[in-house]
């Protein structure tokens, strides 16, 4: 490292580190508490040290780490050794399968050896997985920028609400357990979330960019207020609440039970969004909705259908979002517009930025990350914003692909193969 | 029987006349060139004939069909294809995968693989390429790969947006040979817009020149070529 030039560096650590003493010393040096109607004004003289050495230490390792990231000469190195480290980690199919198969086994075994409270958050992170999936189809294949989502898990949530609300009495003097309600409400609530959708489609799909984010974050808005507002049909602000768990066996279930028979039920749900969504991302569809993110004239041009392009892409994900709400309410067993406010989208639209834009693999670690991880840190609660922003800065600083960055398959066509091996037997 | 034919075609950006009162009609199996200035109006043909933007009076015919006010996938699927200005292939798409893009309407899935083969003998630098990602193609590869794109949709009707835009001369001299031999061996029809007049007049069997919206002159291309106001003003001689 030649060129590394020391002088530079440290020249501009120490400004910065002047610069954030000045700026942090009324804030932090000097305290002022106030007795008596006169204030008092405390200094804290050993803040100043301080400040200026984790200044100087934070603006430094900031320095180092842009540099590293843009190169210089060992970045060839690294590289090669991530390329390494890719074939014989990620790449390699045994391990990518034992990884697979261990990760579906420890999720599949995982109520049996942990209590109640850590499966219900288990299955709130999978809930979040399966919305994260779902915006995925929209944001990261079709390239919408989606604010809106929790509309769509609040119109399951309140599918099976409002069923449970107007029909649950009709069940009960039938004789039905009303827990059946839970598997009618399931594709019912997908079914709700497809038709709000096409509804949300209409005025959205002339539109794009900041226009298409305004108009999906105002409709999030708007189902919000409505269920809050229209309290003598949805109950308003106080919810609704007692919704039945689903039907096991006519067991009565205690909630542990409950906790446990909702937790396989959710973790099937989300084995089956994973296929599915990987499914699509590699059919023809999948292709033209990554066409349509990359050039909407030209997909034109070859005669892809933009309307109904964009119409799959938004009812197939606000499908998953309403089975999701479903599963939601049924586990919580009481739903009210709180759960379903704007940052429910944001942090929705975190994981799939966060995790790694249209990567499934990606979407799942970023919505294991961003719902675990407050709730087991709950001491830093009041700092979770903070970490929060600074998390997604850095991220779009260091990393703009996401933590898993999006693989894109190599498509090979169909009848291809013989040519492959063929090619093959030549290398 | 015409190929594609248009009549007394006006289209409007706003309030704004974009082309005034075009004819132009096209027989099958044919090449023929629309040359202009920036600004003519040549774009705009193309667009009001494959559906982007729709004419407010006139008509357009594909095969005695009146397609004026049609979808653009619609017109795809009725056979004409377009090889955008600019190429707009999908950049983080790989070279096959664009191409599949381009058979997005045909159902015959068994004959595609056929047509790949065909374009990559067509164009062996695209074979070498296929999973390559669009976008890491130089310009030339790129042009070479939109035509592809249009042409592996079998199209009866080829409409190519200025293709020679921002290559080298070789590769222009190349891709023009290249669009000959389509015309000349699958007998598909060609409209073909360009800046670059001397090379599209060499190809093509007729010309059409348009100014400010209007078409001024229209003669077979050898004619053209010869003609003493297009040589001033297109083929700086």
């Amino acid at each position: 490292m030649e060129d590394f030039n020391w002088k530079e560096y440290l020249k501009d650590s120490f400004i910065s580190m002047l610069w954030f003493s000045l700026l942090l010393f009324p804030m932090l040096v000097m305290k002022i508490t106030v007795k008596g109607g006169m204030a008092d004004v405390t200094y804290r003289w050993g803040y100043l040290v301080v400040i200026p050495v984790s200044a100087f230490i934070l603006s430094a390792l900031w320095k180092y780490f842009r540099e590293r990231q843009q190169g210089g000469d060992k970045a060839d190195k690294r590289g090669e050794i991530a390329a390494l480290f890719r074939r014989t980690f990620i790449e390699n199919r045994t391990v990518k399968k034992v990884s697979i198969i261990s990760a579906i086994l420890i999720m599949a075994f995982y109520p049996v050896f942990s209590g109640m409270y850590n499966t219900n958050v288990m299955i709130s992170a999978l809930i979040y997985i399966m919305l994260g999936l779902g915006l995925n189809i929209v944001l990261g294949l079709g390239g919408m920028l989606h604010l809106g989502h929790a509309a769509f898990f609040a119109v399951g949530a309140y599918t099976y609400g409002l069923f449970f609300k107007y029909a649950g009495q009709f069940f009960v003097d039938a004789g039905i357990s009303t827990g059946w309600m839970f598997w009618i409400a399931l594709p019912a609530g997908g079914i709700m979330a497809a038709v709000f959708g096409v509804l949300l489609s209409l005025p959205v799909l002339r539109l794009r960019g900041d226009y298409l984010a305004i108009v999906t974050l105002a409709f999030g808005e708007i189902m919000r207020m409505v269920l809050q507002n229209w309290g003598n049909v949805t109950g308003g602000a106080t919810g609704i609440s007692l919704i039945p768990r689903p039907w096991l066996f006519g067991i009565n279930v205690t909630p542990r039970l409950a906790a446990v028979y909702i937790y396989y039920i959710v973790f099937a749900f989300v084995i089956i969004s994973i296929i599915t969504v990987s499914r699509l991302e590699n059919s023809r569809i999948g292709r033209a909705w990554e066409a349509m993110r990359e050039d909407e004239i030209a997909c034109q041009s070859m005669g892809i259908d933009l309307v109904r392009n964009k119409l799959t892409a938004f009812i197939l994900g606000s499908v998953w979002a309403g089975v999701a709400g479903v599963l939601f309410a049924s586990q919580t067993t009481y739903i009210n517009p709180d759960s379903f406010t704007i940052w429910e989208s944001i942090l929705i639209l975190c994981i799939v930025v966060l995790g790694g834009t249209g990567s499934i693999s990606g979407v799942i670690l970023g919505a294991l990350i961003i719902k675990l991880l407050p709730e087991y840190m709950r001491a830093f609660a009041q700092y979770r914003l903070l970490v929060f922003g600074l998390a997604l800065v850095l991220m779009m600083i260091f990393r703009p692909g996401g933590i898993i960055k999006k693989v894109r398959k190599i498509y090979r066509f169909p009848l291809d193969e013989e040519n492959d091996a063929a090619a093959e037997g030549q290398n | 029987m015409s190929m594609l034919k248009l009549e007394n075609v006006e289209t409007f950006y706003g309030n704004i006349k974009a082309l005034n009162s075009v004819n132009i009609a096209i027989d099958e199996g044919e090449i023929i060139t629309l040359i202009g200035a920036n600004g003519a109006g040549k774009s705009t043909t193309l667009m009001s004939v494959c559906g982007i933007v729709h004419p407010k009076r006139g008509h357009v015919y594909f095969q005695d069909q009146d397609i004026t006010h049609y979808e653009p996938e619609k017109i795809v699927s009725l056979g004409i294809s377009q090889v955008p200005e600019g190429r707009r292939i999908f950049p983080q798409l790989t070279v096959l995968e664009n191409l599949d893009m381009g058979a997005f309407l045909r159902k015959d899935k068994k004959n595609i693989k056929n047509d790949f083969d065909e374009i990559f003998t067509l164009f062996p630098r695209l074979a070498e390429r296929r999973t390559q990602q669009g976008g890491t193609l130089s310009g030339g590869e790129q042009q070479m790969l939109a035509i592809s794109r249009a042409l592996v949709a079998k199209p009866k009707l080829l409409l190519l947006d200025e293709p020679s835009l921002g290559l080298a001369p070789i590769i222009v001299h190349q891709i023009f040979e290249i669009i000959a031999r389509i015309n000349r061996d699958n007998g598909t029809t060609i409209f073909l817009v360009e800046q670059n007049a001397n090379m599209a007049l060499k190809i093509a069997h007729r010309g059409y020149v348009l100014q400010n919206g209007v078409i001024k002159i229209h003669d077979t291309a050898k004619n053209l070529l010869a003609n003493e106001e297009v040589r001033k003003a297109y083929l700086g001689v």
